[in-house]
């Protein structure tokens, strides 16, 4: 060691004694007591950060980051009927919000109408049921489209979910350019981590590239996909596992548009990405910071896109939900803030707050409001928005940035020797990796090597639960059942019946399939009817269970 | 009998996709020496208890954080009983709310398990309850 400072304090860390702790990062990363700037050493901030809103956007993806404009505050929300969903929209923008985000129930979220038998039991419980365009058109009704961004929490049947809004908003009088929002429509992430799928990958990649097709020339302000990482974290991943899968599957959507002939930087600009920000505060804004260096040089570099608007990663951020605890839930809006202040100093557009009940069960209007507050307490109290990426240049982050840069492109390699993504898929590569690391975690907790306040330390013993809960009233499935009977009674059945038909024809041809869902959705054919006609073409997925 | 494995049952009933849990008991429960057939993702109760049938189990378990665990518990109760299993062992885990826990015990559920619970308390459970000791 050169320097003898350095060596001075180092012999006087090792002979002070430590805490009989666990040192790793939650990802368990081997960290370092002290970082400093010999550990920077060769290090070129020009080319490894360089400024806000220009390559490698390290620091941040626009110039005047949220002295520009503030991150957009978008809670998730979605529960019971569309009119339930709706109050809670009209509450949440009143308080403040920005931009609406649409939590869809199970049933939707695959693509099956209310009355299917496997979702007896699920209608409206851990979102909003949308079975048709009459349940879009009350899900947003007096909501100014044209004025409100609308993030859409939906993936197998994204395409036809979409098509619903279009619908929608076309019978609104509402022009197609003026609506914004994102779709999630990131069907390769289910099959690594979320597990909603309808389709095999190949078709279901298909639909995403005719929508990203039909979007950059009807809608041009849809964020047609929404790359997200946040999943495969709640299922268990480490920050770069969440970090590499992410970006990979990234990679993959862009190669396969290219193959289908369309040019990079007709669609690039609208890919976003969604990421998780968990416990570990240093770990998450290092991770976000790497994703978008690793965008920006892939995107540049390797898929050779010219107009730099191609290049930025901006993503949206959750907190994590998988830290929330069951336990002394008051204690989530702590963990909550945390995570909400990551997201923020690692340069996030849009940021959604869990709520402290969440381990629980939906979010009730009090939590939800503490944590929208949560947000605008960070925004407008704490300082963190006055400067842009204020932990820049800071020995530690940029070592872990680094770290996480490498981490990643080793799994890049890997990926790329198993084939690409859909085989990696097929392999069950992916799944593997975050069942393990899922599994290591839970023996690091059950050996307390890692700690949940007030689950494996700290615990209240014999406590029961304070806070009052939201519950979905069996009667919301009963009633959703009982509209799609009046629908199928009451609409032309002659064509919605014609609309399927062509839509299938669609779907055997090469044909864009975004104008026949669009007609699917005008004639209010249901959401399940448009997933049969479709499966009839394209087959079900099954995956191969394992643990 | 005595020496044989004690064998569960893991299920994801209905549309819920959130996998990480019933993996983590799963892995648990083999590393504690009993036989776990894991079904995955998407059954339905009738599938649920078919397998438990076919491969004499002595336990189900079911997974389910999507809010439908009343329904699903319910059914697959009623068909384990309409199918000679009504001797052995249901359970499993989740978001179920306190409430819901109090009517799973009326049916003759008698414990789930929830988020923050330790693997090893499921482990001793389903020794206990399964009625076949362990060799592990």
């Amino acid at each position: 060691m050169k320097n003898p400072n350095r060596k001075k304090w180092q012999e006087r860390y090792e002979k002070g004694g430590l805490r009989d702790a666990d040192f790793t990062s939650l990802s368990g990363r081997p960290l370092e007591p002290l970082y400093s700037w010999e550990d920077l050493e060769g290090y070129d901030p020009e080319t490894r950060l360089g400024y806000p809103g220009a390559y490698p956007y390290t620091r941040g993806v626009h110039p005047s980051m949220y002295r520009g404009k503030l991150w957009t505050m978008r809670q998730f929300a979605g529960m019971g009927t569309a009119d339930q969903t709706n109050e809670r929209y009209k509450f949440l923008l009143e308080k403040g919000q920005t931009g609406l985000s649409v939590a869809f129930d199970n049933p939707t979220l695959y693509g099956r109408d209310a009355d299917h038998p496997l979702s007896a039991g699920e209608v409206g419980k851990t979102g909003v049921a949308v079975s048709s365009l009459a349940d879009m058109e009350r899900l947003f009704d007096g909501i100014p489209l044209d004025r409100v961004s609308t993030s859409m929490t939906i993936n197998a049947p994204a395409a036809w979910i979409f098509a619903m809004f279009l619908a929608n908003a076309e019978k609104r009088g509402i022009p197609f350019k003026a609506l914004r929002g994102t779709l999630q429509n990131d069907i390769l992430k289910e099959y690594i981590a979320q597990k909603e799928w309808i389709f095999p990958p190949e078709p279901h990649l298909r639909l995403i590239t005719d929508l990203m097709a039909y979007c950059a020339e009807e809608v041009p302000q849809w964020n047609t996909i929404s790359i997200s990482g946040y999943h495969i974290r709640e299922a268990g991943s480490t920050a770069a596992q969440e970090l590499a899968f992410t970006l990979a599957d990234g990679f993959a959507y862009v190669e396969h548009a290219v193959a289908a002939g369309m040019d990079i930087d007709d669609f690039a600009p609208r890919l976003s990405f969604f990421f998780n920000s968990h416990l570990d505060f240093f770990e998450e804004i290092a991770k976000m910071r790497a994703a978008r260096r690793i965008w920006a040089r892939a995107m540049r570099d390797k898929y050779k896109a010219k107009n730099p608007r191609s290049w930025l990663c901006r993503f949206h951020v959750q907190t994590a939900g998988c830290s929330l605890t069951a336990q002394q839930p008051e204690v989530n809006v702590v963990r909550t803030a945390l995570e909400a202040l990551a997201g923020v100093l690692g340069g996030c557009q849009s940021l959604h707050t869990n709520s402290m009940d969440e381990a629980l069960a939906l979010p009730s209007e009090k939590a939800v409001e503490i944590a929208l507050r949560t947000q605008q307490v960070i925004a407008f109290e704490s300082g963190a928005a006055n400067v842009i990426d204020p932990l820049g240049g800071s020995y530690y982050v940029e070592k872990l940035t680094d770290a996480l840069e490498e981490e990643a492109e080793r799994y890049f390699r890997k990926i790329d020797e198993l084939g690409g993504v859909v085989p990696a898929i097929e392999q069950g590569f992916f799944q593997r990796e975050i069942t393990r690391a899922a599994y290591e975690y839970q023996m690091a907790l059950s050996k307390k090597k890692k700690f949940h306040v007030g689950v494996n330390e700290f615990v209240n013993p014999g406590q029961t639960l304070e806070i009052p809960l939201l519950e979905i009233d069996e009667s919301v499935e009963r009633d959703q059942v009982e509209r799609l009977r009046r629908l199928r009674a009451e609409r032309d059945n002659a064509a919605a019946e014609k609309a399927l038909r062509d839509l299938k024809a669609a779907a055997f041809g090469g044909r864009n399939l975004m104008p026949p869902l669009l007609d699917c959705a005008r004639r209010y054919a249901t959401l399940g009817e448009i997933s049969d006609a479709l499966t009839e073409v394209f087959g079900e997925y099954r995956e191969q269970p394992f643990f | 009998m005595t020496d044989r494995r004690i064998k569960v049952i893991i299920a994801k009933p209905g549309l819920d996709g959130h996998d990480r849990g019933a993996k983590v008991v799963a892995r648990a429960l083999v590393e504690a020496g009993m036989e776990v057939v894991y079904l995955g993702l998407q059954q339905s109760p009738e599938s649920i208890v078919r397998a438990a049938v076919d491969e004499d189990a002595d336990v189900i378990g079911l997974s389910i954080l999507s809010g439908a665990h009343m329904t699903n518990f319910r059914r697959v109760k009623e068909l384990m009983e309409a199918s000679g299993l009504g001797d052995r062992l249901l359970t499993g885990g989740g978001i179920i709310p306190t409430r819901d826990q109090e009517k799973l015990r009326e049916l003759g559920i008698d414990k789930v398990f929830g988020p923050g619970d330790d693997l090893q308390g499921i482990v001793d459970y389903i020794r206990e309850r399964a009625g076949r000791p362990s060799k592990g």
